[in-house]
């Protein structure tokens, strides 16, 4: 048993921290929220001179580091509420190429997205915004050695400034959804494709894609026909455990401007935080991010073990939602008015700590996970 | 980061759970008998007394001590295992207060003579322990102690009252922290930590039934009561640091998140077969699965800082009083698993669960009491955890 980060793993957190600090200020995160694109090419450009885009990738194929030292990462950026394509290109886009690609599609797309080339993001959901097989149904019909891609696909996050997207669909008849499901990479200007972007509560950047007689060559599929669902199961269990770190910072961030607040604020003469009733709040709060911590480091440790991970990542996803959940609430209760404005900066928080609770399967999904063990 | 035991400790545990398999009371196992309620069965005493040195032959109560001591310098993970898998087989025969409060703070504060003498006695399963902290005016605010020991020679003489004293009426020594400088401010450096033979003259214990009907706890009167200037740990007046270690490890040993997890099983598994596990109930179900690992971790952690010689802190705290909490939602789950059934006692021929259900529902209000009450677990997470000031 062993609680600590390691010695890169601490390199990578405090590099990523001391960097996010220094460039995405609250001003900073103010403007990218209300941009369109939602990210500066100068700031993509940095992440890649800093290794952060090769993160988890193979070393082979230009990258750094492992599973658990993204994790670190995204804790971080979940602490600086940072909007950007990270989570769609290095989450998404290069674990699926990593699961399921070949070692041609690997050495053709992985080099381009660690040095910062390529953003890549997944359209999985559908209008029954479901993570499971079923879900899928979009149909991808072969001819010859193409395919046909038609269909629609919903909560697409940065689809309008990726430059591929991976997309699930249905190829075969098999009765059992599983077995019938399989994945391509789609150049997002391939005739046929179109965006719409989603307003979304939070400033994630999310879209409808419409895929009309989208025609991809036989090379695009990733992995093999028909036997792609086992592959985005994997893709999940990372993309909700990341999900979960991104929410630890999250709720960790909201938690220390609450702590810095009830030291400052004086009502009836004391600070606030002298009172029992914001102590025990903020206590329950600090649980709930240990706990939380914990929760998606032990899901994150055995996916980077190669270890069955579903019950974890279940337990992850479903306990870590939850508990952000309250940590927000509690952080707008302890800061009062102020908490609501739009002035302050919490909003922001609270927001996104929405969309990831949402995102790759809400809490009662992984609630149905859990109790299957 | 690793989450898993080595394989030595993974054989412990197979070592442990092997011998439960043919050694634990199987009236106890059958019941689902659990830690904290257990001690209501007519026979628990020779029970826990005739596994306790079962354990203690095995030298497993002891395993995590320095050689010197009778231990083997393991880990204490060894302790958590052995703890976990004795829950896991509703097994008695663990001493809560004296190999999981009394041996640590004895091997932290106690004098090489204290060390040897109490701690063989610990390690053996033969020795029981009770401490006596509380009293009837001061249960969390420990400084304002007032039983009181007056010098007398070579001994203190002890008059009062203690209360809330858990195995008070069947141990044979006692943990006592009483006043011994009432001028002297902050109150706190007025404590003294003595080790009191249950024996001695003067001693009276009473018994006080809980709401579940269970004789866990008393009171215990002090007449006179004369003890030895070399039973006093830690110095004189300085009782309050030795408590603060025994409470530092009160709220490390426990066991309430095993115990949680191994009722929950026990209920779904009931709910299974009696076809009780609707839409609602299962999605209870899972939730509280989830609460049961969080609550597993956070003990974990306080174990891993221990194993690396850190001491916990607010950690402490947290992952007992998280366990505890945990411990009784998963009761009142129960309650509500059960519905109309959940209210019938063991001598309701319709019971089900031997009356397992109201048993651990009506003692799991003292969860939140015990070892510390919830509002002072958080008082100290937010206060040592975060920093927040103090207002008194």
């Amino acid at each position: 048993m062993d609680f600590a980060l390691n010695e890169q793993q601490e390199m990578m957190q405090t590099l990523a921290r001391d960097f996010l600090t220094g460039e995405y200020t609250d001003k900073v995160l103010r403007a990218m929220a209300g941009d369109e694109k939602g990210y500066t090419p100068e700031l993509w450009k940095k992440l890649a001179e800093m290794n952060l885009l090769g993160l988890s990738i193979p070393e082979d194929y230009g990258g750094i580091g492992d599973f658990l030292d993204l994790i670190v990462v995204l804790e971080e950026m979940g602490r600086a509420c940072f909007i950007s394509p990270f989570f769609s290109t290095v989450v998404l886009g290069a674990s699926s190429i990593i699961e399921a690609g070949s070692d041609e599609q690997k050495q053709k797309f992985l080099p381009d997205i660690s040095e910062g080339k390529t953003i890549i993001t997944l359209a999985l959901a559908e209008e029954s915004a479901k993570y499971t097989p079923d879900a899928i149904q979009t149909k991808a019909t072969q001819q010859g050695d193409d395919f046909v891609i038609n269909g629609v696909k919903l909560f697409v996050t940065d689809a309008h400034v990726s430059d591929y997207l991976i997309c699930a669909a249905m190829t075969g008849e098999a009765e059992n959804p599983r077995e019938r499901i399989s994945l391509f990479i789609v150049d997002i200007n391939t005739p046929g494709v179109s965006c719409k972007s989603l307003k979304t509560i939070s400033g994630d950047k999310q879209a409808e894609v419409t895929f009309d007689d989208v025609r991809v060559s036989g090379d695009s599929v990733l992995g093999e026909i028909d036997k792609g669902w086992p592959y985005a199961e994997k893709i999940l269990q990372k993309a909700n455990v990341a999900r979960c770190a991104e929410m630890v910072g999250l709720a960790q961030q909201a938690l220390n401007i609450t702590r810095d607040y009830t030291k400052e604020r004086i009502a009836f003469g004391h600070p606030i935080g002298a009172f029992q009733s914001v102590q025990h709040r903020c206590a329950d709060m600090l649980i709930d991010i240990d706990g939380s911590r914990f929760a998606t480091h032990q899901a994150a440790w055995r996916i980077n073990k190669g270890l069955p991970a579903a019950r974890e990542v279940a337990i992850a996803k479903a306990w870590v939602s939850q508990a952000c959940r309250r940590v927000m609430n509690s952080a707008h209760q302890v800061h009062g008015a102020i908490g609501f404005t739009e002035d302050h900066i919490l909003h922001y928080y609270t927001k996104k700590a929405r969309a990831s609770e949402f995102s790759f399967g809400d809490v009662n999904h992984h609630l149905e996970q859990i109790s299957e063990f | 980061m690793d989450f898993t035991f080595t394989p030595e400790e993974e054989a412990f545990r197979s070592e442990v759970a092997e011998f439960l398999e043919k050694d634990v009371p199987q009236e106890y196992r059958e019941k689902r008998l659990t830690f904290f309620d257990m001690s209501a069965q007519h026979d628990w005493i020779k029970v826990h007394r005739a596994m306790a040195e079962k354990l203690g032959a095995k030298g497993w109560l002891s395993r995590h001590w320095p050689k010197e001591y009778g231990g083997q310098d393991a880990s204490p993970f060894y302790r958590l295992i052995l703890r976990e898998e004795l829950s896991r087989y509703h097994s008695p025969g663990y001493d809560s207060i004296g190999a999981g409060i009394v041996a640590p703070a004895l091997l932290l504060k106690g004098s090489e003579e204290q060390k040897k003498q109490h701690l063989p006695g610990i390690a053996s399963g033969k020795v029981m322990w009770c401490e006596t902290l509380s009293e009837p005016g001061h249960g969390s605010d420990l400084a304002s102690i007032e039983v009181f020991a007056r010098e007398d020679a070579d001994c203190f003489n002890i008059n009062g009252q203690k209360i809330w004293t858990t195995n008070g009426h069947f141990a044979d020594w006692n943990a006592l922290v009483v006043r011994t400088d009432r001028e002297v401010t902050p109150k706190y450096r007025g404590l003294t930590f003595f080790l009191v033979d249950m024996k001695t003259p003067g001693i009276t214990v009473n018994p006080i039934i809980n709401m579940a009907g269970h004789h866990e706890f008393n009171e215990v009167f002090f007449d006179d009561v004369r003890v030895p200037k070399e039973n006093i740990v830690g110095g004189l007046n300085k009782g309050f640091y030795v408590v603060m270690s025994l409470l530092d490890y009160e709220r490390t040993s426990d066991t309430a998140y095993a115990v949680a997890g191994t009722y929950l099983e026990d209920l779904a598994e009931y709910a299974r077969d009696n076809n009780l596990l609707n839409l609602i109930m299962v999605n209870r179900l899972a939730q509280m699965k989830a609460d049961c690992e969080v609550a597993r971790l956070l003990h974990y952690r306080v174990t891993w800082m221990q194993s690396q010689g850190m001491v916990p802190n607010y950690e402490s705290a947290m992952s007992k009083m998280y366990g505890f909490e945990l411990l009784q939602r998963v009761s009142e789950f129960g309650m509500e698993l059960l519905g109309q059934y959940s209210q019938l006692t063991e001598e309701s021929a319709r019971v089900p669960m031997y009356g397992r259900i109201p048993s651990c529902y009506l003692r799991s209000f003292g969860h939140s009491l015990e070892q510390g009450t919830s509002e002072i677990d958080r008082d100290v997470i937010a206060q040592r955890g975060l920093g927040l000031p103090r207002l008194r």
